[in-house]
């Protein structure tokens, strides 16, 4: 557990001291607050027209603007979260500093762990960016909190999974785009077999089933299902084994 | 503290190190010695557990790397070719986090931490980015972190690779310091390097042992017929350099004279003796009853390029002066 911190600060430390983390922040702060404020926009002209019609039309906060909110701030992490994997393993290898970890009295499972632990923890500086809007709406609204905790423990594990596909591929080259560029296909692919239930085959069922999408949607409506739960637990176990796998054959090939 | 038996290592499609033994006592300076692409950075990479062997064993400070790669781990500092540094990091905050990676913590680290900075001369750099480090200083901050869990075993791959001149010889006077209380395993291709600062000479070619002795057994093997090396002056500054030549050529026993250098009035010799026969007094006698001087006579020590060159077999090339200290490369 010592090892896996040490490797963890390190990580968080060169994320932080590079400008890597402040530039991905600023940029995710931008792109949030945009859709914040047009998402607040629609809910507040809906309003308006509630009440210039003099009839009450059906308001919820969290149905109408947390949800969707939450639902983007996936998508938007779909194009986030290469950018925080890419350099976990391929810059170590390119610049020849694994063999300073390889070599350590540590062992790899500890490496890799340390190394997706502070991935995910870039991530939840990221959501603490979302989490300071909806402070607003708490302030002049009164939405409901338990549906938005449910939604963010989903995009936490949904995150995991994807951070954890990524910490897999950057450690298979040396190469930084290489890394972050199929981590991104590889993602939007499981993003889009959702799309494949289109006909009633056994297959689509299979394929739409392993779709990221698929399993965020009860997280997103305040439910805890526990497939779900255990689909990303096994997206993350997955994708750091083949990560240890991976370092494993690393050792004998080079 | 080192004992590799029979270690092979095969990739794909070749074979990098191939049936290697040796051994290494303690508190000894190894070099590891062998032209690029011999098989030195892959068997240091068995020895530091970087990489499993294919086959035989390799046992460092009393443990196998095989069996018990944690042991071995503890107990090896490793500098491999380009020095594992993190560019965004401070020189002690970079020694700090190695420090941790290797089990120390609190007040010991710290004490670490200070010693290896001066031990190693980084202090002045020590709140510095090591990406703004200059090549010498990021070198020495490498063998700073090889050394910072105080290892018994050293292993250094071509520590002096890229220096100038000057921070080649701290380096391998630093190096030369370490002995004693480490056991050190260095290798190079420079064989200056090996004759200055090692003990024990591995010999490697294309993978295979070529030879293990210490450095004086191993220019002593290589020297066949003796060469010795005379400066003979003349009486008035007009030497005629045929002359002695002619000379020297009939002392009995002498097989063949080269003149290597001649000054007004002074000349070097090269002179070869049939194999068994001593014939440095006849030398002697010869120059001086002819009414020159005898400015100097030594046996001409065979260097190591020599050796190096006559166990790999190759052939060797005419140098064009006297070879530089530190840039004869292979």
């Amino acid at each position: 557990m010592r090892n896996v911190w040490i490797i963890c600060s390190k990580e968080l430390r060169s994320y932080f001291t590079s400008p890597v983390a402040y530039v991905l922040l600023t940029l995710w702060g931008v792109v949030f607050g945009y859709f914040f404020w047009a998402e607040l926009g629609v809910f507040l002209k809906y309003s308006m027209e509630s009440q210039m019609s003099g009839q009450m039309y059906p308001m919820n906060l969290n149905e109408q603007v947390i949800r969707p909110l939450l639902q983007n701030v996936a998508v938007i992490g779909l194009f986030f979260l290469p950018m925080i994997t890419m350099r976990l393993f391929a810059e170590e290898k390119r610049s020849g500093t694994i063999e300073l970890l390889v070599t350590s009295p540590i062992r790899d499972s500890e490496i890799i762990v340390g190394k997706w632990l502070a991935a995910m923890l870039l991530y939840c500086c990221l959501l603490l960016f979302t989490v300071v809007h909806f402070l607003f709406l708490f302030k002049y609204g009164n939405p409901d909190w338990k549906p938005i905790l449910i939604a963010y423990l989903g995009l936490l594990l949904e995150a995991g999974a994807m951070l954890a596909i990524g910490t897999f591929i950057s450690s298979l080259t040396k190469n930084q785009i290489i890394a972050g560029a199929s981590t991104f296909a590889i993602l939007i692919l499981l993003w889009v077999l959702a799309w494949s239930d289109f006909s009633n085959t056994g297959w689509s069922h299979v394929l739409s089933y392993m779709s990221l999408v698929t399993h965020s949607e009860s997280f997103m409506r305040g439910v805890i299902d526990l497939k779900d739960g255990i689909y990303y637990a096994t997206l993350i176990f997955l994708g750091l084994f083949f990560t240890a796998r991976s370092m494993e054959s690393l050792r004998w090939r080079s | 503290m080192i004992n590799v038996k029979d270690l092979t290592k095969r990739y794909a499609r070749t074979i990098a190190v191939d049936h290697i033994s040796f051994e290494v006592p303690k508190g000894q300076i190894v070099g590891f010695l062998g032209p690029n692409g011999a098989g030195k950075t892959t068997t240091m990479r068995i020895l530091t557990c970087f990489m499993p062997p294919t086959s035989g064993t390799a046992m460092v400070a009393g443990f196998d790397v095989l069996e018990q790669p944690m042991e071995v781990k503890k107990r090896v500092g490793y500098l491999p070719e380009t020095p594992p540094l993190y560019p965004e990091m401070e020189t002690a905050e970079y020694l700090k986090f190695v420090g941790q990676l290797k089990g120390l913590s609190g007040a010991e680290l710290q004490k670490r931490i200070d010693y290896v900075c001066e031990r190693c001369a980084v202090v002045d750099v020590k709140k510095k980015l090591i990406g703004k480090l200059s090549k010498g200083y990021r070198q020495r901050v490498g063998l700073a972190q090889a050394i910072i869990h105080n290892p018994d075993v050293l292993v250094l791959d071509e520590p002096t690779a890229g220096l100038d001149p000057k921070q080649i010889n701290e380096t391998r006077d630093l190096i030369k310091d370490l002995a004693g209380s480490h056991t050190i395993i260095l290798s190079t291709h420079i064989l200056p390097e090996v004759e200055q600062t090692c003990e024990q000479v591995v010999i490697i070619n294309k993978g295979k042992l070529v030879a293990t002795d210490s450095v004086r057994n191993l220019q002593a093997r290589a020297r066949g017929a003796e060469s010795i090396v005379i400066e003979v002056g003349g009486g008035n500054g007009n030497l005629q350099a045929s002359s002695v030549q002619q000379k020297l050529e009939r002392v009995s026993g002498v097989s063949r004279v080269l003149c290597k250098n001649q000054v007004d009035g002074r000349a070097v010799f090269e002179i070869e003796s049939q194999k068994g026969r001593l014939v440095r007094g006849d030398l002697a006698r010869a120059v001086v009853e002819s009414g020159w001087d005898l400015n100097e006579l030594r046996p001409a020590a065979m260097s190591l390029e020599e050796v190096f060159l006559q166990l790999t077999g190759k052939e060797k090339e005419t140098p064009s002066e006297e070879p530089v200290a530190t840039g004869a490369r292979l």
